[in-house]
Formats: structure tokens, C-alpha cells, sequence
């Protein structure tokens, strides 16, 4: 008997998903999908392209700036960049998106400021922005927790009467937790305007998919009552027409819709952990060769598109993105000695405020201490 | 002033929090049609519709958790968990999410909640049903939490706790609901802040701290101690977190004497906390160590065996007894 998930023959490595763009950059037509597409021109998959190889590369600057011992921990995103920007730039500005903390390419959609982005990983912050400038939900830590809060987000909006959407990031991992299964029960009853969009990126830190589920993870929610789409993850084409179609049906009153990206963890989990632990070096490999900047750069080669003006366009973009974070991370001013008692309540809290008022006259003892050599 | 039970006067205050405020929702479970099952959202949900009186699926994590992204959205909902025992599911997101948003956003997200929990034992329930699990969450910094005991301070205080900015768990002793009280519903403006605490009764000899059902108790203790020549003053805490120490501070200079009692179990709850501060606060002024009078360190126990794990008349006034050097059930003990 072979141990869960590690089966090359079993369903979660079944390919029928719904893909646009193949491999190779051959673009497959659908008769359900297209339809979303049709704002698509050369401009705007140049963009989509732009968007990712930018991503990647900044993906790739906070990796290197926590190996220089500028952050403290960093999360990559390397494999996951056309799910990221496929379903983020899918989103309309007053839609809300919770996360998790691997959808540094979605923050990017949504407009983050890049030294927004790795406050967090410096240690300097509990979190970087500000989550009603961009509609972006501080990233979440524990595992499926956000799902629930994007649920109550959709409810509220309902109430409302608005027709945005809250989309909920999350991994293959995640669909374990009780959270992320209690939330599909309540957007589900109350109709809730809400998108589950889970990147199985087939690895939980050094667990895989099939540890988690037997069948296909996209399987799951029809049984709470809620359509649900397989999305070839590495095809950003495939990711932004279903994420356009689930998100017009939540703003028509469709409720909600579950969206399995089947992607890879080209990297660690994060840049504390070692996969050549738990994993086998060809199925990186095979996941290369799978890979979404690539076959998007094939379409657009393919249509003549990919010029060396595009090249260098890019190559620029990428390489001032990279170092706007890294003058952002480097010159970050550090936080003030009583800023950690700030913000626990919005009201004055006497017993904190006394806890704060004593440690600052500790904090002064070393400085009359010192003045008095 | 109108004379009505505990459980109404919850009632009327949320009727009044909703009316004053549009963005103020109810989620729990059965709290519609039923009016849940102490009654307290009782014609809540015909008055102000389901989208306003909402009865959650049975997930109390996931009311929670919904109740989070409604904030996050402005709403000001009010979660009602159905039983004391059922609200361990909802720990993650009461203790990770709900106390942390607010610090974790550096105040840009405000979590409004208000936490409605029956508790405490005393009415012959089944397991899980008789808890008082309040120190788990006066030990996470981001909550407030209070206890009330008269149905004035629950009609008042569940207005204040949803008017308040930051996320309250709110104690309701369940084997109080019935009693009556008087009630001026228009009170609000000039109650008492939440996070104080309340001289019940003046005295001069021992100072006798008490929240939620144990208040009345501890009245009746003050009564009991009077008929010997003892003058106890008794303190409500209604606010366990923040605890109102120069309240309780300038009782104990006067009294030199400390008793805390609640129903949770002794060890790392309330009690020590506060005969731990007071020490520090006014070791000079004690003459005696402060006794608790608690729970015993025991799961809750069943209906016919909880009188003795339930602090009473009979159990305060022997820890009343302690502090005062005189003749009690330990005398003689040596450890």
C-alpha cells in the first residue's frame, strides 16, 4: 500500500482541469471561456506577462534580501505567479480579498506599496497596509481562518446591497481546517457574494495534497451546495476567465463559487524550510516544465508579440520593482521602544497603560544610570 | 423605572442597540424564531428581520469568523454563544483573530463584537453546560471582558459593550435570568464606565469581591456577616478585564482584608490575579493573606454533586472567617 498522496496514478494528479494556454503556448479555445477573454488583446496579455515576470522577481528579491539577513523569513511565491495575477487582475478595485500569506502577487495587483509588502518579514510590523487602501485584508497566518471573515465580508455586503465580491486565498492545506469547511457551509446558506479560490500548489510545508484529500479538492464543494471550477493554475488566461465568471456570478446573486488552481510550490515554503527533505528533485523538474511565465511567453512569441522592446519594457519594470524593495526594506526606519504597547485597544486600558508606564521607567533607568558616569 | 427579570432586561438593551444603531447585527444559533433558548433575542429577529437577527448554522468558529469579516465591513455584530461549554470552538478565531486585528492593523481594523456568554452553573445542567471559562480570555490582551449581576447593569452594559469600539465578551449568569429587578431603560447616559467596578455594600472590616451570579451571593454573605458584628463590604467587579484595581485598592487600604470569590476553579483564575496585584499594591495595608473563596480544580461537575464545587453563603462566610483570624473550617490545619 502506498501512503497517501504519493500515488502518480492517482485522481489528484488527474490533469482535466480547464487550461487556455498549454504548455507549449498553443492557446486552446472554449466556447464557455472565451467570452471572458475577449478584452484580451496583445496590449493587455503584454501586461499580464509584465505582471508576472515582476512578481517573480520580486518574489526572487525577498528570497535573496532574507539569505542577506535583511528579512527575517519570506514566503515565496515562485510557480504560483499565473494564479496570483490570472484571479487578482480578474478583481475589481472594491472587491475584498482575504489571504493568506503566499498571495504577495495578488497585494501586487491590488496596488500595495513594496515596502508594504515585507514590513511584516522584517519583524518591524505586525502587518504592512492598510487594508482599506488596497481591499486587502492583512494576510492571514493561521491556516483557513480567513475564509470565514471572507464569508462575513460577503454577508455584510449583501446586507448592503452592494454588489461586491470578497475572495478568500487559500492553499491545498487549508481545505483541512474546520474554518475553511464551515465557511463554505455559511456562504453557501446565507448565498454569500464570496469566491473560495484555493492554490494547490500540492504541498502543505512537507505534506502533499494527498494528505490532505483522496479525490480532488474541487470535489468538495458542490457537496456544501457550491459550483465549484479545476483551473489548470500555471495558465493566467485559464485563472482570469473562471475568476471573471465566478465573480460575475456572485455580483448577480449566483452566491458563492470554489476555484481549485492546480499549481506548484516551485520553492520552500517558506525560507526556513528544506523540500530536498521531502521531495523529489524530477518533480520540480516536471513542474518546469509546466511553468507559467513561460508559456505565456510562448503565446506571445508565437503571435510575434514578444519583441525587444517588450523585452527590455519588462526587464526594467522588474528590475526598478526590485530595487524600490529592496531601498524600501534597507532604509526601513526601525519601531520606537513603546510602540509595541500601541493599539491593543482603541480605548484607554488603565492596567496596560500602567504595564507601559512602568517598563518606561525601567527603559529610563539605563539612561539616568548612564548619564550618572 | 420598570420592574423586569434579568433576561428581559438583556433583551431591552439589545432592542435598544439596534434600534440606535443600524449596523448592529445578532448571529447565533436559534435566536430567531426561537428567541434562543434562554429567550434572550425573544421577537428580536420579527422586529428587525433575519438579516438583522441572524440564526447561524451550528459552527460557532464560523460565527464568529463571519462576525470578523462584518466588522471588517463596519457592522457591529453581537454573537451569541448558546452555551458557555460551546465556545471553545470559537477560541481560534475569539483569541487569534478577534483580540489581534485591531494591534495587528495598527488600528486601521476595528473589531466592534460584542461575545454574549451564559455562564456558570447552578441550574441542574448536562456537562458542558455550567462553565465559567472567563480567565481564558481576560489572560488575551485585546478583549474586554465583563460580568454583569443586576438586570440595571445588563441592560445598560450590553449597550455600552456593543457601543464599544473594541471587542467585549460579555458574561451573563444563566441562574440569574429570572430575577427581577428594577430597570430604567433610559439609564445609559449616566451609568457607571463599563470598565468599573461598584461598592455594593459599604463596610469597614473585610473587603469581599464578587462578579456575575456570586454578587447576590456575596450580598447575602455581607447580610449574614452584619447578624455577627462583621462589616463587609462587598464589591462587584463588573469588569474583569480591564479589573478596576484602585477600586478595589481603596476598599482593601480600609479593610486590610481581602476575600475574592468566583465559580471558576482557583488556579490561574481571577482570584489570583487580583490577591496577587492587591498584594503588590498595598502589602502594607493587609493584615491578612487574601483568601479565595472558588471553584473546586475539577471539571464541572454533575447537577447532583455541584453544590460542592459552587462557592455559597456557608463557604464566603468561612473565608470571611479567614481573613479575619477567627475560628474556620481550617483552623488547626497545618498546610
Amino acid at each position: 500500500m502506498s501512503l497517501p498522496g504519493t500515488d502518480p496514478t492517482g485522481p489528484l494528479n488527474d490533469e482535466s482541469y480547464i487550461q487556455l494556454l498549454a504548455p507549449d503556448g498553443t492557446r486552446t479555445a472554449s466556447e464557455e471561456f472565451d467570452p471572458w477573454l475577449e478584452d484580451i488583446d496583445g496590449d493587455r496579455l503584454a501586461a499580464l506577462y509584465q505582471d508576472m515576470v515582476v512578481v517573480r522577481r520580486l518574489d526572487q528579491e525577498a528570497t535573496a534580501l532574507q539569505r542577506q539577513g535583511e528579512l527575517a523569513l519570506w514566503p515565496p511565491l515562485l510557480g504560483q505567479e499565473a494564479a496570483q495575477i490570472g484571479s487578482g487582475r480578474a478583481l475589481r478595485k472594491d472587491d475584498f480579498v482575504f489571504s493568506s500569506y503566499r498571495e504577495n502577487g495578488v497585494a501586487y495587483c491590488r496596488g500595495v506599496d513594496l515596502t508594504d509588502m515585507i514590513r511584516v518579514w522584517r519583524g518591524n510590523r505586525p502587518s504592512g497596509w492598510d487594508p482599506y487602501e488596497i481591499n486587502m485584508a492583512t494576510p492571514q497566518v493561521i491556516i483557513g481562518a480567513q475564509t470565514l471573515h471572507a464569508t462575513g465580508y460577503a454577508m455584510a455586503a449583501k446586507f448592503d446591497g452592494d454588489d461586491v465580491v470578497a475572495v478568500a486565498y487559500f492553499g491545498d492545506g487549508a481545505t483541512s481546517q474546520g474554518d475553511v469547511n464551515e465557511a463554505m457551509v455559511f456562504a453557501a446558506s446565507f448565498q454569500a457574494p464570496v469566491i473560495f479560490f484555493c492554490q494547490n500548489n500540492q504541498w502543505a510545508i512537507s505534506e502533499p495534497v494527498g494528505l490532505q484529500a483522496q479525490g480532488k479538492l474541487s470535489d468538495r464543494a458542490p457537496g456544501f451546495g457550491i459550483p465549484s471550477y479545476r483551473v489548470d493554475g500555471n495558465d493566467v488566461l485559464a485563472c482570469l476567465a473562471v475568476t471573471r465568471k465566478a465573480l460575475d456570478h456572485a455580483r448577480t446573486g449566483g452566491g458563492p463559487s470554489f476555484i481549485e488552481a492546480v499549481t506548484y510550490r516551485m520553492g520552500p515554503h517558506t525560507t526556513a524550510d528544506d523540500p530536498t527533505r521531502y521531495r523529489d528533485a524530477n518533480e520540480l523538474e516536471d513542474w518546469k516544465r509546466r511553468d507559467p511565465i513561460d508559456r505565456l511567453a510562448a503565446l506571445l512569441s508565437a503571435e510575434g508579440l514578444l519583441d525587444e522592446a517588450l523585452r527590455q519594457r519588462v526587464q526594467k519594470a522588474a528590475d526598478e520593482a526590485a530595487a524600490e524593495m529592496r531601498a524600501g526594506c534597507i532604509n526601513m526606519a526601525e519601531p520606537a521602544d513603546l510602540e509595541l504597547f500601541d493599539n491593543v485597544y482603541t480605548a484607554p486600558h488603565p492596567v496596560l497603560a500602567r504595564q507601559r508606564q512602568h517598563y518606561e521607567r525601567y527603559l529610563e533607568s539605563f539612561e539616568a544610570a548612564e548619564g550618572g558616569h | 423605572m420598570t420592574i423586569m427579570t434579568f433576561g428581559r432586561a438583556i433583551n431591552t438593551g439589545l432592542r435598544k442597540a439596534m434600534e440606535n444603531d443600524p449596523k448592529v447585527v445578532i448571529i447565533g444559533e436559534d435566536i430567531g424564531a426561537l428567541g434562543g433558548v434562554f429567550r434572550i433575542t425573544d421577537e428580536l429577529q420579527k422586529d428587525f428581520g433575519a438579516h438583522r437577527v441572524i440564526d447561524a448554522p451550528l459552527a460557532e468558529s464560523a460565527i464568529l469568523g463571519t462576525a470578523v469579516g462584518m466588522a471588517y465591513r463596519g457592522y457591529r455584530p453581537v454573537c451569541e454563544i448558546q452555551f458557555d461549554g460551546f465556545i471553545y470552538p470559537a477560541f481560534d478565531q475569539i483569541v487569534s483573530q478577534v483580540a489581534k486585528l485591531h494591534y495587528r492593523t495598527r488600528g486601521r481594523v476595528r473589531m466592534p463584537l460584542t461575545i454574549r456568554v451564559p455562564f456558570g452553573g447552578g441550574i441542574g445542567a448536562a456537562e458542558h453546560h455550567s462553565e465559567s471559562p472567563e480567565a481564558y480570555f481576560t489572560h488575551t490582551s485585546g478583549l474586554r471582558v465583563v460580568a454583569v449581576s443586576n438586570p440595571q447593569d445588563a441592560c445598560t452594559m450590553i449597550q455600552q459593550a456593543i457601543a464599544c469600539d473594541d471587542p467585549v465578551l460579555y458574561f451573563e449568569p444563566k441562574r440569574r435570568y429570572h430575577t427581577k429587578g428594577e430597570v430604567d431603560e433610559d439609564a445609559l447616559e449616566d451609568a457607571l464606565p463599563m470598565d468599573s467596578a461598584r461598592v455594593e455594600v459599604p463596610g469597614t472590616d473585610v473587603t469581599l469581591v464578587a462578579y456575575g451570579a456570586l454578587v447576590q451571593t456575596a450580598r447575602e454573605a455581607a447580610q449574614a456577616a452584619e447578624d455577627d458584628g462583621i462589616s463587609v463590604e462587598v464589591i462587584d467587579l463588573r469588569s474583569l478585564s480591564p479589573l478596576d484595581f484602585p477600586t478595589v485598592e481603596a476598599s482593601v487600604r480600609k479593610t486590610g482584608r481581602l476575600v475574592v470569590t468566583h465559580e471558576a476553579a482557583r488556579t490561574g483564575g481571577l482570584g489570583a490575579e487580583i490577591a496577587a496585584s492587591l498584594t503588590e499594591r498595598c502589602f502594607y495595608y493587609l493584615e491578612h493573606a487574601p483568601v479565595r473563596v472558588t471553584g473546586m480544580d475539577i471539571p464541572y461537575p454533575p447537577a447532583k454533586m455541584e453544590r460542592h464545587h459552587q462557592p455559597d453563603l456557608d463557604r464566603i462566610l468561612d473565608g470571611v472567617d479567614r481573613v479575619l483570624g477567627r475560628p474556620n473550617s481550617l483552623t488547626g490545619l497545618e498546610d
